[in-house]
């Protein structure tokens, strides 16, 4: 086992590092502290140097178009990318291109050109609607949203929570219950266009994401064609879980971007503040504080890449995948919280990226799955019938 | 929280907006009729938040402005993207005074 880059691996990471301090760091310097969008000329500028490089639609599969990029390769750029002040939720303010919802690549081929490749385009924008009021973590149990046959096709109705980005959307997914008798196994997911009848955004949800909200969705008797079923009846959750699973873990590793940029600031800083006539680098207890941010570090690290090395040779990694992201975020959080406390006053204010990093890195302990499910597939696959 | 600001509107003076503090937040301003003509925030960048945002409105007002409301908050960036849209609904525009201003991308609500 060789946890060395290679040369090439070194030659991109090398690349995009550069992209991030020379292009997108000194153009956050003149934005909102809680940007999340570059101005249209810049992002415009970026995406066709990202392009040049070759880097376009990193996330987006070699056979849809998309770069190739391995998984352990992945992880070391998702740490790279996010490496500035909006670089938890919108890396690179999204210039890389995006890969859109994974379920879609599973699409027949005429749902394909009306929705995934115009989403690679970038042409059209989608939502992910699973989550209700009545919980997220066990979808399977808590939908109440039901679609209803009828002669034409379906009818929807019902409510979904935290929902990203549906305003600004042209279509998402929703999971809708279509046999009430059956729990997981009565769940299908449909494509929604937002501009048909029916579909409302009821209202904005600020969250500790202030950069970009959530929204509450009402479907009121919204009707929805035969042909808008994603996959098959009733098995809404059977969709692209192994490309659910892979998503995961660049997940993970971008939650690591913003610990590394702000342990590299707190040793800087460490070593040039003075208190009681001393270096703070000088006093043990700011020393293990970054001895305890260089395990986080190296620990989470490992870990994705572990989940990645699996991933790329064809073996399962759901389990991997999972703990990776517990761990990652877990550990991120505490290693900016350290480091801001390095920082003392100046760690708190908006004139440094810190209080936005630990505000973002919050969510990513309920986001992709919360913590305590990622911990209760774990329990299950280890412990695997005795647990029941 | 009421998704709309509602709070009474105040004269645009500087005396008026001298004593704001100087926090987070977003504001309105609206014309004399109190026709909302203007949406803004006071950011991290802005040296005294929305207080520095309302002094430049007292100097050069948008769109007629003679009165303002401000309601604080640290969600700023996003509660003014909800004011904005807001707006598009109940009128079918953004107000007169944020046409032709840089504007985040917009989403599309429609509240109860
Ligand atoms: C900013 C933001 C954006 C979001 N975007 C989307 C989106 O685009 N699409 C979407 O569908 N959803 C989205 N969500 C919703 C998110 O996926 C859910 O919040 C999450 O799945 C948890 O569901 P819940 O909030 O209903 O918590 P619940 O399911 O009610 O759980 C409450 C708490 O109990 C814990 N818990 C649950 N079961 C167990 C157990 N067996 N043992 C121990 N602890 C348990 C959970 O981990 C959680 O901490 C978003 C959420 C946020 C905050």
């Amino acid at each position: 086992m060789n946890l060395e880059p290679t040369e090439e691996q070194k030659a991109i990471i090398a690349q995009v590092r550069r992209f991030v301090r020379e292009e997108i760091v000194p153009l956050e310097d003149k934005l909102d502290p809680d940007a999340s969008e570059l101005p249209p000329e810049d992002r415009e500028r970026l995406v066709a140097k990202v392009k040049a490089m070759g880097l376009y639609g990193l996330d987006i599969p070699a056979e849809f178009g998309g770069p190739g990029i391995d998984m352990s390769t992945r992880v070391l750029l998702a740490i790279e990318m996010g490496q500035h002040r909006a670089g938890l939720y919108v890396p690179c303010y999204g210039v890389f291109g995006a890969a859109g919802l994974a379920q879609l690549y599973e699409a027949t081929p005429e749902q394909k050109e009306k929705y995934l490749f115009p989403m690679l385009r970038g042409e059209k924008k989608a939502f992910f609607g699973l989550t209700e009021p009545s919980g997220g973590s066990d979808p399977a149990r808590a939908i109440k949203t039901r679609a209803t046959k009828t002669n034409e096709g379906w009818v929807i109705n019902g409510s979904k929570v935290y929902i990203s980005g549906a305003d600004k959307a042209d279509f998402g997914l929703v999971f809708a219950r279509t046999d009430p008798e059956r729990g997981r196994g009565g769940v299908t997911c449909f494509i929604v266009e937002t501009s048909w009848p029916g579909f409302h955004v009821r209202r904005v949800i600020h969250t500790l994401r202030s950069s970009h909200y959530a929204t509450e969705l009402q479907f009121d008797e919204l009707k929805v064609p035969d042909t808008a079923i994603l996959g098959e009846l009733n098995k809404g959750f059977a969709i692209a879980n192994e490309r659910l699973s892979r998503q995961r873990i660049p997940y993970a590793a971008q939650c690591l971007a913003p610990a590394f940029k702000a342990h590299e600031m707190a040793i800087d800083y460490a070593k040039q503040r003075e208190t009681f006539g001393a270096k703070l680098a000088s006093r043990q207890a700011i020393q293990w504080m970054l001895v305890d941010n260089e395990i986080d570090l190296r620990q989470s690290t490992l870990m994705c890449l572990a989940a990645a090395a699996k991933c790329d040779a064809g073996e399962p990694f759901r389990m991997e995948a999972g703990l990776a992201k517990l761990v990652a975020s877990e550990a991120a959080g505490r290693v900016v919280d350290r480091s801001m406390q390095i920082f003392g006053g100046a760690g708190m204010t908006k004139d440094f990226p810190f209080e936005r990093w630990y505000r973002e890195l919050r969510i990513r302990r309920v986001g992709e799955g919360p913590n305590e499910v990622q911990r209760h597939v774990v329990a299950r696959d280890l412990l695997g019938d005795s647990l029941r | 929280m009421a998704i709309r600001m509602t709070k009474p509107w105040v004269s645009l003076t500087a005396e008026n907006v001298k004593a704001l503090p100087g926090q987070l937040g977003v504001f309105q301003l609206a014309n004399a009729a109190g026709e909302v003509v203007f949406i803004g925030f006071g950011g991290g960048r802005a040296l005294f938040g929305i207080r520095s945002e309302l002094d430049k409105a007292v100097a050069d007002p948008p769109a007629g402005a003679t009165q303002f409301r401000v309601e604080i908050n640290q969600q700023y960036t996003t509660r003014y993207q909800e004011l904005l849209m807001l707006h598009v609904h109940d009128h079918g525009a953004v107000p007169a005074g944020n046409l032709g201003k840089p504007l985040p991308t917009l989403g599309r609500l429609s509240p109860l």
